[in-house]
C-alpha cells in the first residue's frame, strides 16, 4: 500500500499540450507503471488530438467520463491555473496535484473557498508532486533517486525533498510515498493531512517531515503527532539562518502570534516528540538511528 | 512588492478611503511649492522610504511655518533614515510627502493580511493606534480585534459595524468607518495586496475618519495584471544586487557573511545556509537559481556573488531533477573561466546525470573542490574560508 496514489491510479494532465506538461507527462509515463496510469490530457479546443499516445480532451469532465481518470495533475500557466483547479473540483476529481508556480494568492483564496464541501483533495500549488516508488510518479521529481520501502516523506520544498529522499535511499531506506505539499501560503493538503494518511497506512513505518520558516503548519502537525501518531517522525526545518528581512508592516507578525520562525518550530516539534535535526545532511542518518532504537 | 506611503494613499483615494491632502516632492523647492499650494498653517513633512518606524527615526516632522517646512525638508531629504526595519545603515531619503496637518482626537490601527491558517483575508483592528502596535500585540493581544473575511460575502455591514464598535469609534463616526473598512477590503482584493496597514487611522476633531498612513505590500505573482502597481516600483529602495538578479530570474538576497551560495530551490538554499552556519561559517547570500538554469544564468549568478568584496569562497549545491548535473557543471566551468575565479570553489552535485557532471568538472583543469555530500561540501567551504 501507499498513500493517495498507487499503480492502479489513473491520471489526466491539465495543460498537457504545453511544453512543461508534455515534458513531464512523458517522464511520468516512462516511470514504473506510468504507461498504464497516464490515460488522458486536457487542453481546451484541442480535444480529439493525441500526444505521445495519450488522447487529449477538451474538458476535465470529458476526460474523466471517457477514461475513468480520478486524479489530475496541472501544469497550466499561473494566470489560468486557478481556473484549471476550479474545473477539476467541479468535475469531482478525487485528487488534484497542481505543480504550477506563481499563482496569485487571491486566486488561491477563491479556489480554496470553492473547494469547501467538495470531495476533491488538492496538493500544491507550487509543489514537485508525489510519488509512490516503483509504482507511479506524478510530478517533476527525479524518479531514479527513489526506492520502494516503508518510510513516508512529506515536505514543503522541492529540491530539499529530493535531498531527504536521496539520503534515505543511500542508507537503504526505501520510501512508501513522498509528498511535496508546496511552499505557497494558501495551498491544499498540509503536513497534518499527509501525516494522518501516513499514520493510517500499514505499509509506512516512519515519516520524515521537512518544513520551512513561515506559517504554523508544522507546529499544528507537531501537536497532533504528540497525541495521535503511532510511528516515529524525523523533522527538519529550513531557514534557521534566514534573516527576518526588512519587513514593511507588522500585520504578518501579529497574525502568526510569534510562530513561524525556524527555532520556534523546532522547539515545538521537539517538545512533541519528533526526532529533530538541525543538520539537513543528517535527515537520513537520524531516521536510521530512530529505526534501530 | 512594496510601494511608498504617498502611492498607497493615491490608491486609497481611488477607492474612496479619505486621506489628508498632500503632495509628493523630490526637492526642497517642490516641498515649499507644495506647502504653499496646500495652504493652512500646519504641515507634516514625511520621509518616503519602504520601511516602518519612520516617525521614531526622525523622518516625520510637523512644521508650523513655511520656514520650518524648508528647514525640515532640507534636513530630511538625503538623510540616511534608520528605523527598526531598515537595518543599521538606514535608507537614504529621496522623496518627501508634504501633507496638511490634521487635528487628531484619537488614533487607531487597521491591518489587512492573508491569514494562512484560516485561508482567508484577515482584518486586524485596534483602538491602540500609533507606533507601538507590535508591543500591543505582545502585551495586550485582547486589544487587537481580528476578523476573517468571507471571500464571497465580503466585509459585511454587520461585521464592519461590530469592528468599529469594538475599537471604540464613537457612534456618530461608525457609518464613515464602515464605509472606510469596506473600501479598504475592496482595495485589498482588487489590487491583489498581501498586506495593507493604516497606522494610524485617525478620528479628527470634526468626527471624520482619515487614513494618516498607508502601507501596502502586493503579491508579486499578481503583478502581471497590475501594470499600475508595477509603475510605482522605486529601484532606489532595492538592493542593486537584487535588482540585477531579478533581471536574470534569479532569487538573490545579500547577507553579511563571506561564503557565496549557489543552490537550486529555495528550501535547499535555506538548508545550505543553515548547514554552513552549523559548521561555523557565514553565508554571504541566499541564491536560488530556480528550476531551469542555463550556463548563462549560472555565469550571472557567479558575477552577482563576486560583487561582494567580502567573498572568500563559493559553495555550489545542486540537487538535479529537471536540471541536469552535466548542464550545471558546464555552466560552473564556463562561469569560473569567464570571471577568472580567484576564490576557492566547492561544488556538490547530486541527482540526474551526476557522474557526467563530476567528470566535466574534473576534466576542466580548474581547481574545483568536489564535495561528496552536503555535509562534506559545507565543511570544505568553511575550511576554505579559514585557510584563506
Amino acid at each position: 500500500m501507499s498513500i493517495l496514489i498507487d499503480k492502479n491510479t489513473r491520471v489526466m494532465t491539465q495543460g498537457m499540450t504545453g511544453k512543461v506538461g508534455q515534458f513531464h507527462t512523458a517522464n511520468c509515463k516512462a516511470y514504473a507503471n506510468g504507461a498504464e496510469c497516464f490515460v488522458a490530457g486536457v487542453t481546451p479546443k484541442k480535444g480529439g488530438q493525441s500526444l505521445d499516445g495519450i488522447p487529449i480532451y477538451n474538458s476535465v469532465a470529458e476526460a474523466k467520463a471517457e477514461t475513468g481518470a480520478t486524479v489530475s495533475v496541472i501544469y497550466v500557466p499561473p494566470a489560468y491555473a486557478a481556473a484549471a483547479i476550479d474545473e477539476a473540483v467541479a468535475a469531482d476529481i478525487d485528487l488534484v496535484i497542481c505543480i504550477t508556480e506563481g499563482i496569485p494568492v487571491h486566486d488561491m483564496l477563491r479556489v480554496r473557498y470553492k473547494m469547501q464541501g467538495k470531495r476533491t483533495l488538492l496538493i500544491g500549488p507550487n509543489c514537485p508532486g508525489l510519488i509512490t516508488p516503483d509504482e507511479i510518479k506524478i510530478g517533476i521529481m527525479p524518479g531514479h533517486i527513489h526506492r520502494k520501502g516503508r518510510i513516508g516523506v512529506v515536505s514543503r520544498s522541492g529540491t530539499l525533498t529530493y535531498e531527504a529522499v536521496g539520503q534515505l535511499t543511500a542508507l537503504g531506506l526505501g520510501q512508501s510515498s513522498c509528498v511535496g505539499i508546496g511552499g505557497d501560503p494558501i495551498n491544499g493538503l498540509k503536513h497534518l493531512d499527509v501525516m494522518k494518511l501516513f499514520n493510517d497506512d500499514p505499509d509506512t513505518d516512519a515519516v520524515v517531515m521537512v518544513g520551512e520558516i513561515g506559517g504554523s503548519d508544522e507546529e499544528e502537525c507537531a501537536r497532533w503527532i504528540k497525541g495521535n501518531m503511532k510511528k516515529p517522525v524525523v523533522g527538519f526545518i529550513a531557514g534557521v539562518t534566514a534573516p527576518p528581512g526588512k519587513r514593511m508592516g507588522h500585520a504578518g507578525a501579529i497574525i502568526s502570534g510569534g510562530q513561524g520562525g525556524a527555532e520556534e518550530k523546532l522547539a515545538v516539534m521537539e517538545e512533541c516528540g519528533i526526532h529533530i535535526t538541525r543538520n539537513p545532511a543528517e535527515m537520513g542518518r537520524v531516521m536510521q538511528d530512530v529505526l534501530k532504537a | 512588492m512594496k510601494i511608498h506611503e504617498y502611492q498607497g494613499k493615491e490608491i486609497l483615494r481611488q477607492f474612496g478611503v479619505p486621506t489628508p491632502r498632500g503632495m509628493a516632492c523630490f526637492s526642497v523647492d517642490e516641498a515649499m511649492a507644495a506647502a504653499q499650494q496646500l495652504g493652512g498653517d500646519v504641515w507634516v513633512v514625511k520621509a518616503q522610504i519602504h520601511a516602518g518606524g519612520r516617525g521614531k527615526g526622525g523622518g516625520v516632522k510637523v512644521a508650523h511655518s513655511l520656514d520650518e517646512v524648508r528647514n525640515t525638508a532640507e534636513q530630511v531629504l538625503g538623510m540616511h533614515l534608520v528605523t527598526h526595519q531598515t537595518g543599521k545603515d538606514g535608507q537614504e531619503v529621496h522623496r518627501l510627502l508634504i501633507e496638511e496637518g490634521v487635528q487628531i482626537s484619537k488614533e487607531f490601527y487597521l491591518g489587512m493580511v492573508i491569514d494562512r491558517s484560516n485561508q482567508r483575508v484577515a482584518l486586524l483592528a485596534s483602538g491602540e493606534g500609533g507606533m507601538e502596535i507590535e508591543h500591543v500585540a505582545a502585551s495586550n493581544p485582547e486589544k487587537i480585534h481580528t476578523v476573517c473575511i468571507d471571500p464571497v460575502a465580503g466585509l459585511s455591514d454587520e461585521v464592519a459595524v461590530q469592528t468599529a464598535h469594538d475599537i471604540g469609534i464613537p457612534d456618530e463616526s461608525i457609518a464613515a468607518t464602515v464605509t472606510l473598512l469596506q473600501n479598504l477590503y475592496r482595495t485589498f482584493v482588487e489590487k491583489d495586496a498581501m498586506l495593507a496597514e493604516i497606522n494610524p487611522l485617525v478620528l479628527t476633531a470634526d468626527g471624520d475618519v482619515i487614513a494618516l498612513d498607508a502601507k501596502f505590500n502586493f503579491d508579486s505573482n499578481a503583478l502581471f495584471r497590475h501594470p499600475e502597481i508595477v509603475a510605482y516600483r522605486d529601484l532606489d529602495e532595492e538592493d542593486p544586487a537584487e535588482i540585477e538578479a531579478s533581471k536574470f530570474d534569479l532569487s538573490y538576497i545579500s547577507l553579511d557573511g563571506d561564503i557565496g551560495c549557489l543552490v537550486n530551490g529555495a528550501g535547499l538554499a535555506m538548508a545550505t545556509m543553515d548547514i554552513i552556519k552549523l559548521y561555523g561559517g557565514n553565508p554571504a547570500n541566499f541564491l536560488d537559481v530556480g528550476g531551469g538554469a542555463s550556463a548563462e544564468k549560472v555565469t550571472e549568478a557567479f558575477k552577482l556573488m563576486l560583487r561582494n568584496p567580502n567573498l572568500k569562497a563559493i559553495l555550489v549545491n545542486i540537487f538535479g531533477g529537471i536540471m541536469k548535473c552535466d548542464v550545471i557543471a558546464e555552466g560552473v566551468v564556463a562561469a569560473a573561466r569567464e570571471v577568472k575565479l580567484a576564490v576557492p570553489l566547492i561544488v556538490r552535485l547530486e541527482g540526474t546525470n551526476v557522474e557526467l557532471g563530476k567528470k566535466i568538472m574534473a576534466d576542466s583543469g580548474l581547481p574545483i573542490i568536489s564535495g561528496k555530500d552536503m555535509a562534506d561540501a559545507a565543511q570544505k567551504v568553511v575550511a576554505a574560508t579559514r585557510g584563506a
